[in-house]
Formats: structure tokens, sequence, C-alpha cells
């Protein structure tokens, strides 16, 4: 039956979910499923898992802009059925693993995607600055304060040593999100990057009644900036400039709230977390620098900024250690000054639990 | 050929060696003029540094309550052809493993349909077509379900596309097999995936191990992750040959250059119960007292092993900041064995969704319910029984709720008895 546009439940189908995770697997991985014994990393993102039998599986690893045509995938495709039988995979962090059951096509492989010019980075193993974990951007939201895929870009390009190599103390995360909505990972990772605005939202009062749901755009408010106000004949809502934050979720609530400002909105940067429970917990990234402008297409200070981080943390971080770790070791107050960031009030928490921040022992470092 | 609007900032974009999506998207766009008018519209968002889509957009598919993100461009004067430019979720392979097959006949299905650009894949694990019109989501719908037997994902108040680590496919590591997990949960709760009828949105994530590769603790809801609760398994011939430099210790992943290895120094003394020892001959770990953080076993992979009494660890309330703050998720089963059909965890999830769907307030997530009830009212609710390893510290204020059941002659006074052995 072909789709017919004038009888849309015709023929319908719902709910058959994704395909089942097995149905793509090259024969390797199906054979020896739950009986791998170990794997190594064998250069800068290309890995060998080893199977119980004795079967090896080789994986490499390469770059992926996340935000990639048809075209491209395409092209992606084609390497796959040069060299991997047709398989290839997708990482957590948007990287595109090419799957090798055949080992003399390895090496071939490697030269094929190193011959490509740009396309397809080998790295994101090991001690490495791997993918950025990132969001819309410009490209498609609504709510950003800054672009992702270009701002992405601009740090990946600066940090690309990194990316395939193995010379860090630990695996670096770095994760960006637009908005502090922090669709992805910003929250939890090594280096962060955050759109922040700075100027409160601009109130449509003509438009707030038709096209807001008040109490809804009311309960929206952390700090409980926002109460309902009668604007003449208007219904609409008053915000208490002095109690908000710039965090946008009256916005998300309300379409006629924006607050996006080309010179208000930027950058914030946030360090320090991490997921993995490895040696110490999972910790939130802290906030490091509170405002950066953006600055397209290259956002240049925001990139010296990650990098400056980054060299820091290389140079002083000890083996296995999560840049949180090592500014857990070495305290706060080294790490400004080793990086030459500078500490402001916007640093200090002011909200709810903020107490538990704040410095409650006479140990210190001057 | 010259494409329709300059764009300066964005060329800038096309140097250095990481890959560039302005190159990708700039060979596209000669055959595609969605591509051409998204360039267009990026490089005024980079010129004004503010974004160009008009606030929201509600569209999708009928029967699916989500799935689609609606998204509408605010000068469609000047951009004609992204004045339509919705985003589709498509429900990944768990782990995403493909053959090139599939995603040739994605890409064929969606470049007549819509711009050709993708994000592979977006935060939750959904591929994302990304920029259609209102008109192909049908179609397209119809093609992706009898074509590819492919679905939807979630958007919305319901439950997100589930996600997990790559788990048993090629770890040896992993404690439980997260993609039958993942596979498994998402067609049983289909209708609450597709049907949005949450108090807010909803996510599960599964790692294998508490190495947590698709960050299940930071961003799910419901957060799986494997463990283990007996032994370590040790080669002791194999902790010999890495002290003795023969393994590359970290399985490489600090370089491959020899080097010596110093197991004290990088193991022992790392642990964070200093539950191991290691005297020269024989590496010794206490395991009762191992808190199975994976350093131990990610450094020497091929001397060290996780146990063979596997389970999960669940853990539930993770969120990002909005509203109440941004929140792990917190340990409320300490171990769970999960075999299919995983009935006892669904009894547990059922159990949640019954008292979030009555109890939370209009977008609240779980987390920030949990905080606002106590978490005591949630394993009420959730009929578990508190436990030590469900947190950090014993409170420290002494403002304590106790149930007047539990408290001998409960809460009724005798004030004239009171009065009789206390003169006012």
């Amino acid at each position: 039956m072909a789709f017919d546009p004038n009888n849309l439940m015709q023929d319908r189908i719902t709910d058959i979910g994704p395909p089942k995770y097995d149905r793509f697997f090259p024969p390797v991985i199906k054979e020896n499923f739950g009986k791998w014994k170990y794997h190594e990393i064998l250069e800068p993102g290309v890995l060998v898992h080893v199977a119980e039998s004795g079967a090896e599986i080789y994986s490499v690893r390469i770059g992926s802009a996340r935000l990639i045509s048809v075209d491209l995938i395409r092209e992606m495709c084609d390497i796959a059925d040069k060299f991997c039988g047709g398989f290839l995979r997708w990482t957590t962090r948007n990287n595109v693993e090419f799957l090798v059951s055949d080992k003399s096509k390895l090496q071939p492989l490697i030269d094929h995607l190193r011959s490509r010019g740009n396309w397809f980075p080998i790295g994101g193993t090991g001690n490495s600055v791997t993918n950025i974990v990132h969001t819309q951007g410009w490209a498609h939201c609504h709510t950003p304060a800054i672009d992702a895929s270009g701002v992405v870009k601009a740090v990946m390009d600066e940090l690309f040593e990194y990316f395939g190599s193995h010379k860090l103390p630990a695996q670096v995360r770095i994760a960006l999100a637009c908005c502090l909505n922090m669709c992805g990972a910003v929250h939890c990772s090594d280096i962060a990057i955050l759109g922040v605005h700075r100027k409160p939202p601009l109130i449509e009062h003509d438009r707030v009644q038709n096209v807001c749901e008040i109490p809804l755009v009311i309960a929206a408010c952390p700090t409980a900036a926002i109460k309902p106000k009668k604007v003449g004949e208007m219904k609409s809502v008053e915000i208490n400039q002095n109690r908000c934050m710039f965090c946008g979720n009256c916005y998300t609530m309300c379409p006629a709230l924006p607050l996006a400002d080309g010179e208000g909105d930027g950058i914030a940067i946030w360090v320090g977390g991490k997921v993995s429970n490895v040696k110490s917990v999972p910790m939130f990234s802290k906030l490091a620098v509170p405002y950066i402008p953006n600055e397209p297409p290259r956002w240049p200070t925001a990139v010296k900024t990650v990098k400056k981080i980054v060299t820091e943390y290389a140079a002083g971080g000890r083996r296995y250690e999560r840049v949180g770790e090592w500014i857990n070791r070495i305290g706060w107050e080294r790490f400004f000054e080793k990086t030459g960031l500078e500490f402001r009030h916007e640093h200090i928490d002011d909200y709810r639990l903020a107490m538990t921040t704040w410095r409650t022992t006479t140990q210190f470092k001057f | 050929m010259a494409l329709k609007h300059a764009t300066p900032m964005l060329d800038e974009l096309e140097k250095g060696p990481w890959p560039s999506f302005v190159t990708d998207v700039k060979r596209m766009a000669p055959k595609n003029r969605m591509c051409e008018d998204w360039l267009g519209i990026m490089e005024m968002s980079y010129r004004d540094k503010e974004g160009h889509w008009k606030h929201g957009g509600i569209v999708g598919v009928l029967g699916y309550g989500g799935g689609v993100i609606g998204r509408y461009c605010d000068r469609p004067d000047l951009f004609p052809n992204v004045a339509h430019f919705h985003t589709i979720r498509i429900n990944q392979p768990a782990s995403k493993y493909y053959t090139t097959e599939v995603l040739r006949k994605l890409c064929d299905l969606f470049e007549p349909r819509g711009s050709g650009l993708t994000n592979l894949h977006g935060s939750t694990g959904d591929i994302v077509l990304l920029g259609t019109t209102t008109d192909q989501l049908e179609p397209i719908f119809y093609e992706l379900t009898h074509e590819m037997e492919m679905d939807l994902g979630g958007s919305g108040s319901n439950l997100r596309t589930p996600e997990g680590c790559l788990g048993m496919s090629r770890c040896e590591w992993s404690c439980i097999n997260t993609q039958d997990i993942i596979y498994d949960l998402t067609m049983e709760y289909q209708d609450a995936l597709h049907r949005p009828m949450f108090p807010y949105k909803f996510k599960f994530k599964a790692s294998g191990c508490p190495m947590d590769c698709v960050a299940a603790i930071a961003r799910s809801d419901c957060s799986i992750i494997g463990t283990w609760r007996d032994k370590i398994r040790i080669d002791q011939d194999a902790v010999k040959a890495y002290a003795a430099g023969e393994l590359v210790p970290h399985a490489g992943a600090g370089g491959r250059e020899k080097r010596a290895f110093d197991i004290t120094a990088e193991v022992i003394d790392l642990c964070p119960t200093k539950c191991m020892e290691w005297d020269g001959k024989a590496l010794k770990i206490w395991d009762e007292d191992c808190t199975r953080c994976m350093h131990c076993i990610r450094v020497m992979p091929r001397a060290l092993r996780p146990g063979v009494d596997t389970g999960a660890t669940i853990l539930v309330g993770a969120k990002a900041p909005i509203l109440e703050g941004a929140q792990l998720s917190s340990v409320v089963i300490p171990f769970m064995k999960m075999e299919p059909p995983y009935a006892e965890f669904k009894e547990f999830v059922e159990k949640v969704w019954d008292y979030w769907m009555e109890n939370g307030k209009n977008r609240e997530r779980l987390g920030e319910m949990i905080q606002r009830v106590g978490l005591r009212e949630f394993l009420k609710a959730t009929d578990l029984t508190p436990d030590p390893r469900m947190i950090n510290t014993p409170r420290y204020n002494p403002y304590i709720f106790y149930d007047p059941a539990e408290v001998p002659g409960g809460w009724e006074h005798d004030g004239v008895a009171f009065r009789q052995r206390h003169q006012a």
C-alpha cells in the first residue's frame, strides 16, 4: 500500500519501536556478545577487543561534527562497505566507529581515512579531548544564548592536537549547551561551555494574554520574580528585575517574554564535573568564568580560555586525575591562580543551599 | 556554483582541522534549497548574535503526541525555504550499531523530503532528521514504519527515548545486558513514549558498569548502572606481567610507550577504600571493602575483571538545573538482578510512575518531586526499605518527622491529665 494523504489512518503502523539492537551487529559482535575478555588501544583512535574465543574486532574511531548531511553519511557508508563489511556505529559522544573484522583491512582503512583531508580525523580514545557533546544553538533552537556548532568547531580546531593523542593525565570531556536548560552533559563535564543571558526578558504586554498561560509563566521562575499584572485591560505579568537571573525559563513557557540579546548574551565556562564513579564520585561542574562575550564566527576569547584551562591541567594534573580531581587536590584558590582567571562575586553561590559551598574551615592556601 | 546568500562569517568555519559542518552543508546547498536558506539564516544569526527561530511550534503525526519538534524561522520573508524547519526524532537501535544498508535507506528517505541534514545523534539518543515541512511529516512517518520498520522517538511530557552504553556487545566490563534492557523497556512502554501522559519528561539510561559511558547518573530520571556483589576476578600472572612492565597499563589510554608501571602508586594508593595490597608477588583485594569504582580494573584490564554475580544499582532523579537546581540520581535500589523479562524492575518503575503521575506537579521532574515530598515518602510509595547505601551521610539537622502510629499513645493529648501533673 502506498501512502494516501486523503486517508491518513488507513494502514497506519504505530508503536513498533526501534529495530532490535542486534539486527545490525557485525557477525563477530553477534558471536562474541557478552564474551569479551579484554581490550587494548593500539594507537589513538584504534581499539581492539579480544573475546574469550580469541576472536577480535577492531574499531577505528573518528571525530564528527554531529550535524552532518546525508551526503557525508553516504561517504561514511562507502568507507564502511569497502573496509568493514558494511558495519559502523556511533558513540555516546557522537564519534563514529568503523568496525573491522578483517585485520588485513585495518591499516588500509586507517590510511584511507588519513588521506581524506579533514573529514575523518582519527582519535577520541584514551586520555584525549574527545568530541564535544553539544546542542542545537542557532541552527534550530528558539531559546539559545549562543551558537553550538560554531563554538564547538572553533574549540576543537584549537584543541585538535589533543584529539588524536594520549598526552593528558586523563580523558577530558568538554560539553556545550546553548542555554541553561543544559540539554546534554554540561552540568557534569570536565569543561563545560554554557550560553547565558544577562538581561531580563522584554514583556510584550499585548501578546501575553493571547499566547501564554500566565500561571505557568509564574511557576516557571526559580527565583519567584514574576507576578501577574494588569496593564490597562490586558492581563499580563510583571518581572521584578532585581530578582531575575536571566535563566530564560519563562520564555520557554511564554513566547511573549523574549530575552535574547546580541550584546547581553554570551558564554560561561564551568569545570570539574564527571559522571564516572572511578576513584572519586560523580561531580557537578562548577563556575570558572561567568561571562565571555559572543564573538562569532570563532569565539576567540572563549577558545583561548578553554585552551588555557586544558594547558594548566595538562601540566599540573597527575596520572589518572580528572580536571575536577586535580582542582580538588590543589584547591580552588590555586586553580584561579594557575589559570589566571579572575575570581569575582558571580562565583559565589547565592541560591538556596549556597552556604554549603562557602569555606567553613581555616584550611586554605595563601 | 554561487550560493544564494553570502556567508563570510560561516566561511571562516571552513578553516581548521576539525570536520566543518559549514563545508558539509555548503556541499549540499546547490542541490537543496533548504540548506541554502539554512546557511543564510545561520549567517544572519552570526551577524546579529541572536537566533532566528520562532518560539515553539506544535506539529506531529496522527496517533502520537510527540516525536516531532516544530520550528519556524522568524524571517520567512528572507529565507522562505526554512519557513518550516521541523525536526523528526527517530528511535535509534540501542547503542547505535548500523549497517550501511539501513543508513543509505534512511538518507534516501529523508533527502527528497527535507533538508538532508541530520544530527547523529541527539543527546538523548535519537536519530535526528533536521529540517522538513509540515506536509512531509506523515509521508516520512509512513515510509519510516512501512519501509524501514522504524518508529519515532519521544518528545514532550512523556517517556523519552531510552539509551544505553554498548554493553556486552563490545565491552568486557558490562555487568548487565544494557541493550536488551533498553530495547525491552522501549518496547514495553511504547504507549508512554508516544503519547505524553506524565507530569513532565522521564528518561531511562542504562550503563553496563560504574564507568557509566552513557552518563546515566547525570542524564536520566531512572539510571540503571551495572555492578557485581562478589569478588573481582584476579589473574595473578597478568598482575605480575603488568608489574613487570610486560603489559601496557590502562590498555594504552595513557600512551603505549614503554615506561615503568608503579602498581603501588597507580593502583594500590589510588584505590578509594584502600582495600588492596601488593607484596611484589600477589595482589590481594579485600572485596568486602571494595566500592566497585572500576579504577583497578580499568588500569589492569587483562588482570582484573568484575565479579560474576552481576546485576544493577538503580538510582533515580537526575536532571538539569531548571527549575530547582541540577541533580544527580540517588541510589534507591543498591542491587537488583536484571534478567529478562525484568519483571521486578518494571514493577518498581510502575510504582514510581503511579506515584509521580498522581503527586507530581505540572512540569515537575521526578527528582524535584522527591526533593519536595522527601525520599522517605518516595521509598514508602515504592515499597522500598531504608538502607544506609541510599545516603552519603545521615541527616545533621534534628527536624525529624514521625508517624503518630509509631509513637506510644499517638498524638491525641489529654489536656486535663497534663494539667493534673503540671500547673499552668
